[in-house]
């Protein structure tokens, strides 16, 4: 082997007889199995959230201006004690907080096209949803991060649910698996559209009026009836109504079919959508 | 293996397009196992887009390849479980550290876990990134990061490695870190294509090339035949003063034939065949009053192969202004 004169440094011509005896050394251990390469993929979803604390914060810090906000400015005005305010508003931003969230399922696919790093996914002869499945699932875990996030800030300011520690785990899974089922839609748009930073705005524009638009800050018998009416079927308020029942103790089962019913449907129309275009890269 | 065959890539008549794009618009290709085979070719020649079909992320439109025996569209799982790619943007994970992007590929080669964060040890020490092993790789120089890279695409050892511009944008010691990393594997018997801009890279590391301009292979051999192909050799001549390019270049029009003209502004080549005519040519030019810096009589460059290949300078994009050369058909 011939060393270039020009080598210097950290690297130098000993450690190319560590390459070669690195690139000898190993053989071929069978594939891993379709769950244990999703898992793999979570963990890497894990790594992010250590590494990157930055992106969790950034859609945790809205929500939690908006308890403030609202809760103090106008939860007088609203329901006439900021207290009783508190227990309205405090699941359906425990429903914004997590929704939020998975608008950045969208933009971290699409950074990891725009990086190359999918290329190298897709080179493996590993099971090929793993990466989407897997990363969702570290999603999920984020999801879960900062929606307790949110509780914990309501119990703080004296949000004391009826149902307790229960019916807080039952809300906080179901708009989880809601979450689980809308991040399709946002890994769908992560691999059409060209940058992360336009995911990030259709992602918003999408879920911002949609949230808003929702049972999630105020009641809508006070609306225009044409709004009241949209208002009431937007899944985000039924699942903000699902998540209040459960937290108070009194959820209708209608509701909670709706919202599961809803998160499979955009699971089976987006997920299949997401993995055809993933693996035709 | 599956098969006997000595060919690591069997490509014939592959096409890509992308809308109105004809990426790659007939390639053939074959390579030898053990071999590096080089795929040199301008900006948008098609480079990238030949890898990715042979690397099963895209399917061709048209043709059919086989890599190590295996048909990269029937069998695409079975290619994925016996290469590695190193592609074009250094396809490592800048928010983790350099240790966990080792350790992410070693589990999903099927690695267990002390074994792939073994493996990741190894690798960090022997391409010299122990140092940096806990840092985000977001914080690593160009050419940490192809390091990284290339240790990342031999975690468990490929038996073929695509590398699509390895170097491209590294300084001149990252490059030679590089070339030498792609030395050593050569040597422990993988094989490799090579996609590179470069020429002088394909001529340093590559034992057959293929050029290739707008889609399609325009020529085919060694690096000796592809100089071989354009002339027995080339009259290289640097002036002290640039102001006389033009002058100089009708003088050697004349004495010998169609010039071209290097990026350095005083410099201008030629081919000559026979030592004496270049000589003379060198008189006739002292003669005419172009002060001449220094002279050499030798080889074609790959990049005069290039440019009588295809009529415009390799490092530039098609459509860049080209100097005056004949057209000629190698192989
Ligand atoms: N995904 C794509 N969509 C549209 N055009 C593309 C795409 N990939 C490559 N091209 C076009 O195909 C041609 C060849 O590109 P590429 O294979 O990347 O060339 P190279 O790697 O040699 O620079 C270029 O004109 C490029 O713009
Ligand atoms: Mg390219």
């Amino acid at each position: 082997m011939s060393a270039s004169p020009t080598m210097q440094g950290s690297f130098t011509p000993a450690d190319e007889a560590a390459v070669r005896r690195a690139i000898s050394s190993t053989s071929r251990p069978p594939a891993p199995g379709p769950l244990s390469a999703a898992l793999t993929f979570g963990w890497r979803g894990m790594l992010k959230v250590k590494h990157v604390p930055e992106q969790l914060l950034d859609v945790t810090i809205t929500p939690v201006m908006f308890v403030l906000m609202f809760t103090y400015l106008f939860g007088g005005a609203i329901a006439g004690s900021t207290g009783e305010y508190l227990d309205y508003i405090l699941p359906g931003i425990l429903v914004m907080s997590v929704l939020f969230t998975t608008v950045y399922s969208g933009v971290a696919l699409n950074t990891d096209l725009t990086k190359g790093v999918v290329d190298r996914f897709r080179s493996l002869p590993i099971w090929r949803p793993a990466p989407l499945l897997g990363s969702l699932l570290g999603d999920s875990v984020r999801y879960l991060i900062s929606g307790t996030v949110i509780i914990l800030l309501g119990v703080v300011l004296g949000y004391r649910p009826d149902a307790g520690v229960v019916g807080v785990l039952a809300a906080l899974a179901l708009v989880v698996v809601f979450a689980f089922g809308l991040s399709w839609v946002f890994t769908t748009l992560g691999l059409v559209l060209r940058s992360p930073n336009a995911v990030m705005n259709a992602g918003f524009m999408g879920i911002f009026p949609l949230t808003f638009l929702s049972n999630v800050f105020v009641d809508p018998e006070t609306l225009p009836s044409a709004l009241e009416a949209f208002v009431r079927v937007n899944p985000i308020s039924i699942l903000a109504t699902a998540s209040r029942g459960l937290m108070e103790g009194n959820a209708e089962g209608g509701d909670i079919a709706v919202v599961l019913a809803v998160a499979v449907a955009l699971t089976a129309v987006f997920a299949p959508m997401t993995t055809r275009r993933y693996r035709r890269g | 293996m599956t098969t006997t065959s000595s060919l690591a890539i069997e490509a014939t008549g592959l096409v890509k397009s992308f809308d109105q794009t004809r990426a790659v618009d007939g390639v053939d290709l074959a390579v030898r196992r053990g071999s590096v085979y080089g795929v040199l070719g301008p900006n948008g020649a098609g480079k990238t887009t030949t890898i990715r079909m042979l690397a099963t992320l895209i399917r061709p439109d048209a043709g059919t390849a086989r890599v190590l025996g295996h048909d990269i569209v029937q069998e695409a799982h079975a290619v994925r479980a016996l290469v590695s790619l190193t592609g074009q943007l250094a396809s490592v994970d800048e928010d983790l550290t350099g240790r966990e992007n080792l350790i992410l590929l070693g589990r999903l080669l099927g690695l267990g876990r002390p074994a792939a964060k073994a493996r990741a040890t190894e690798l960090l020490e022997a391409f010299g990134l122990a140092e940096a092993a806990g840092r985000l790789v977001k914080q690593y120089s160009g050419g940490m990061r192809r390091r990284l890279d290339i240790a990342a695409s031999i975690v468990v050892t490929p038996e073929l490695m695509f590398l699509d511009e390895p170097t491209t944008g590294l300084d001149p010691r990252s490059r030679n870190q590089v070339w030498d990393i792609i030395r050593a594997l050569v040597a422990e018997g993988t094989t490799i294509l090579l996609c590179t801009q470069y020429l002088e890279e394909a001529d340093q590391l590559a034992d057959g090339i293929a050029v290739i301009d707008d889609g399609r292979v325009i020529a085919e051999g060694t690096p000796g035949q592809l100089k071989a192909s354009v002339g027995t050799g080339a009259l290289h001549v640097r002036l002290l003063d640039p102001g006389q390019r033009t002058a100089a270049e009708q003088v050697l029009a004349r004495e010998l034939g169609t010039v071209t003209l290097p990026a350095d502004p005083a410099a201008l080549s030629v081919s000559c065949a026979e030592a004496d005519r270049g000589a003379e040519a060198i008189a006739v030019l002292a003669r005419s009053g172009v002060r001449i810096a220094d002279f050499a009589l030798g080889q074609p460059s790959l990049d005069e192969v290039f440019l009588a290949l295809t009529g415009h300078p390799a490092e530039a994009g098609p459509g860049e202004p080209t100097a005056a050369v004949e057209e000629e058909e190698v192989v």
